[in-house]
């Protein structure tokens, strides 16, 4: 089986498995103060150090979470008190959850965000929380966080910055970004999943928790701190793929696949390294996926979460693909990617495409 | 692995805190780490073969929980914990209560000695509209069903009494508790993070609505819990936050596969090994009770002793002051409280709700005695004790011995 689905889950990296592994053996609680306890404390604000410096902000900037998702409800509960939303079409679903009735930013046929729109709506209304996420999950879209990030500050809004799959791939770092919050999830980094932080900017004061109890993370989250998994998580910090392999590994891919009749989704926008989504003209998603993964190549239809269900994505609906939205795929390579996985791929597409592909209709010359 | 054998020399520190958190049972470990590795599918990626090897594993721990709680696999929820499982339980009840129900019940009854996150949860839901009501327990830790039965003449939408306290070890009489929350229309949560693997817990026997467990509490991984949702009659819950919709939608993000199949093996052996880890451990508090009663006259166990776990001993000393006392024992790990307001200077709550005043409270630790707990530790830890109560370091007392 060839892994090509790393943006459900990047394999683990065998630096924070050794973490992990010492971890367990320490058997304190961060919060007790006597030698057991302290030397959790230790792993704990060791891990919160490396974790800091990873995304340039402070040590008392990161607030340990259970992963992506609940660092971005956490960042809107606590950010857009009071406010009104303005969210990303091609948002992840944690946080089109978070927020519903939120104001729509709409993105181009490539995905990208719509800057100009984006202004006209700061400019009419209250004060807003807008969540922006920096690379999309299905397509690899890098969206322009600092130029909005601007736009936003010229208008007192906040910025929320989903970073979970740009985290690792391309550089994060929430001073540069200019944003006020940053949800990042260790499972996407080569560490373990159950793990995420909230980066927070200093300007922001206080921070209202969704997990109340206990007082942990400075009052921000409560709940005895994942240990193991955050030491996993602060092992991968730092450590990063060779892009320029990976964007010419998953360049072939793509060229195979637009030769039997694929068409990339947000091609023409500045991508993830790792990341392609193809749509096959009139042939299912979901078909594709099965038939891949009985040629022994995972992949996915889209968001790994929906639990099973191929849903039309609601990010290329909202590139305007229309039908397309439904027979696209999703390719994302993991950071050890073989070579040979991806003449596999090549293969089981071509074979999967020339089973599946409707016959040419013969077009009028 | 026999624990019962006395190790040749004594660990230390010697970890007498088992309340604040166990080690991980290397057994625990061994499951997880393939999982860490091996297999890295999301478990949502149903789509092929790594994603449904790692659904599988997850369902098989399901069940495992499942099966230590008298539950129905169906009814098991994976959260981060049991904060994590306390938060959804009372304000995701309140709040579907609030958006579908017919509005007429906005009480939440609990009781004074309770988990800080429970407290918190019930308190932050005050500014929501609800009617917080904290009862009090009686000298003995225990909350008395007629205190209940008194509170449920207000109509009330729900109930939480924890099963087991993190500080003293008392056991709440929870099958008759939810059997009078039920009689009286409320739902019934209850907190079993201390309880799970101590005590038998039979869900579907009780009638409890929801309740919440933690991995850390029993030789389980940090950072994973489950949140027990009744399925008939159907306890119904707005999440704390939403996303893929995982867990029915109870509690979205991708689940921890790896830490989920160490709840699961935690449960397995908690399932396997508590009667005779019981009685075991039971012989070892004695045996500390005991030698501590004979070096410090005086000495008092604050809650119940009929009612409460076998592995928890609440201590007011006569003379000393518990801050000094772990200061002379830099060796041995017990706690002033909870972990989570072990820094703080506050006498505990829970202490104070027994009637202690701030001077016996100030004087009073926290013994949490556990499956890695040996003979040899127990001696160490009693005669450490002794020592630092007469005003001597437990190491000037160990180097005389």
């Amino acid at each position: 089986m060839h892994y090509l689905d790393a943006n459900a889950s990047e394999p683990l990296r065998p630096e924070a498995k050794a973490a992990i592994a010492a971890a367990f053996e320490v058997t304190g609680n961060p919060s007790s103060v006597h030698a057991a306890g302290r030397a959790a404390r230790r792993l704990l604000e060791d891990a919160r150090e490396r974790v800091a410096a990873r995304f340039s902000v402070r040590d008392q900037d990161v607030v340990f979470t259970s992963g992506g998702t609940e660092a971005d409800a956490l960042a809107v509960h606590a950010l857009g008190l009071g406010r009104r939303m303005i969210v990303c079409a091609t948002e992840h679903d944690a946080v089109r959850a978070a927020t519903p009735g939120a104001a729509v930013l709409p993105v181009d046929r490539d995905g990208v965000a719509d800057l100009d729109a984006l202004r006209a709506m700061l400019g009419s209304g209250p004060a807003a929380l807008v969540c922006l996420m920096l690379a999309n999950n299905e397509t690899g879209t890098i969206q322009p966080v600092a130029e909005a990030a601007s736009l936003c500050r010229a208008h007192g809004a906040l910025l929320h910055v989903d970073a979970v799959q740009a985290a690792g791939r391309i550089a994060v770092d929430l001073t540069a970004q200019g944003c006020h919050s940053l949800a990042v999830s260790a499972h996407k980094l080569g560490g373990p999943a159950g793990v995420g932080a909230l980066l927070v900017s200093p300007e922001l004061s206080t921070i209202a928790p969704l997990i109340a109890g206990g007082g942990q993370e400075r009052g921000r989250r409560g709940g005895t701190p994942a240990l193991a998994a955050i030491a996993g998580f602060a092992a991968v910090c730092g450590l990063g793929a060779d892009q320029t392999r990976l964007a010419a590994l998953r360049d072939r891919a793509e060229a195979a696949a637009v030769h039997h009749g694929a068409v990339v989704c947000g091609g023409a926008a500045a991508r993830l390294a790792n990341t392609t989504s193809l749509a096959l003209p009139g042939v299912r998603a979901d078909a594709q996926v099965i038939a891949l993964d009985l040629d022994g190549i995972a992949v996915s239809a889209g968001a790994a979460c929906s639990s099973g269900k191929v849903q039309t994505s609601h990010v290329l609906t909202a590139m305007g693909l229309g039908r397309l939205a439904g027979q696209a795929i999703r390719v994302s390579l993991p950071w050890n990617v073989p070579d040979e996985a991806i003449d596999a791929f090549e293969a089981a597409y071509a074979r999967m495409a020339a089973r599946l592909r409707p016959a040419l209709v013969p077009t009028a010359a | 692995m026999d624990m019962t054998e006395t190790p040749a020399r004594p660990n230390r520190p010697v970890y007498l805190d088992n309340q604040a958190t166990t080690r991980c049972d290397p057994r625990v470990v061994a499951a997880m780490l393939p999982w860490f590795t091996e297999q890295y599918g999301n478990p949502h990626s149903a789509e092929h073969i790594m994603g449904r090897v790692a659904e599988a594993a997850v369902e098989t721990a399901r069940g495992q929980v499942a099966s230590l709680l008298g539950a129905d696999p169906r009814e098991i929820v994976f959260t981060s914990g049991a904060t994590e499982s306390n938060n959804i339980a009372i304000k995701g009840a309140a709040r579907f209560a609030a958006r579908y129900g017919d509005g007429e019940r906005r009480r939440i009854v609990t009781v004074v000695t309770e988990h800080k996150c429970v407290l918190e949860s019930v308190a932050d839901l005050k500014e929501e509209g609800f009617e917080p009501v904290f009862l009090p327990v009686g000298p003995d830790g225990l909350l008395d069903p007629e205190v209940l039965r008194q509170a449920l003449t207000v109509p009330t939408l729900l109930v939480s009494v924890m099963a087991v306290n993190n500080e003293i070890g008392v056991v709440q009489d929870i099958a008759a508790h939810a059997a009078i929350a039920k009689a009286a229309g409320a739902l019934f949560h209850t907190d079993l993070a201390q309880a799970v693997g101590k005590i038998p817990v039979d869900l579907t026997g009780w009638k409890a609505d929801l309740a919440s467990v933690s991995g850390h509490k029993i030789y389980g991984p940090k950072g994973i819990g489950a949140l027990f949702v009744r399925r008939r009659p159907r306890a119904r819950l707005l999440p704390l936050f939403s996303g893929g919709g995982q867990e029915r939608g109870v509690r979205s993000g991708t689940l921890p596969a790896p830490l989920v199949v160490g709840l699961g093996e935690a449960s397995r052996l908690a399932a396997e090994e508590m009667a005779a880890e019981s009685a075991r451990i039971g012989v070892l508090r004695d045996r500390m009770f005991n030698a501590l009663r004979a070096l410090i006259p005086g000495i008092a166990i604050n809650g119940s002793t009929a009612h409460r776990i076998p592995g928890n001993l609440n201590l007011t000393f006569p003379a000393e002051k518990a801050q000094s006392m772990l200061e002379r024992m830099p060796d041995l790990c017990v706690s002033t409280g909870s972990a989570c307001s072990s820094a703080a200077i506050e006498p505990s709550y829970v202490l104070r709700a027994l009637g202690l005043d701030d001077d016996a409270a100030g004087r009073t630790l926290r013994i949490g005695i556990g499956r890695f707990t040996s003979p040899a530790d127990i001696d160490y830890a009693a005669s450490a004790l002794a020592a630092a109560h007469s005003g001597r370091n437990a190491a000037d007392h160990l180097a005389e011995a």
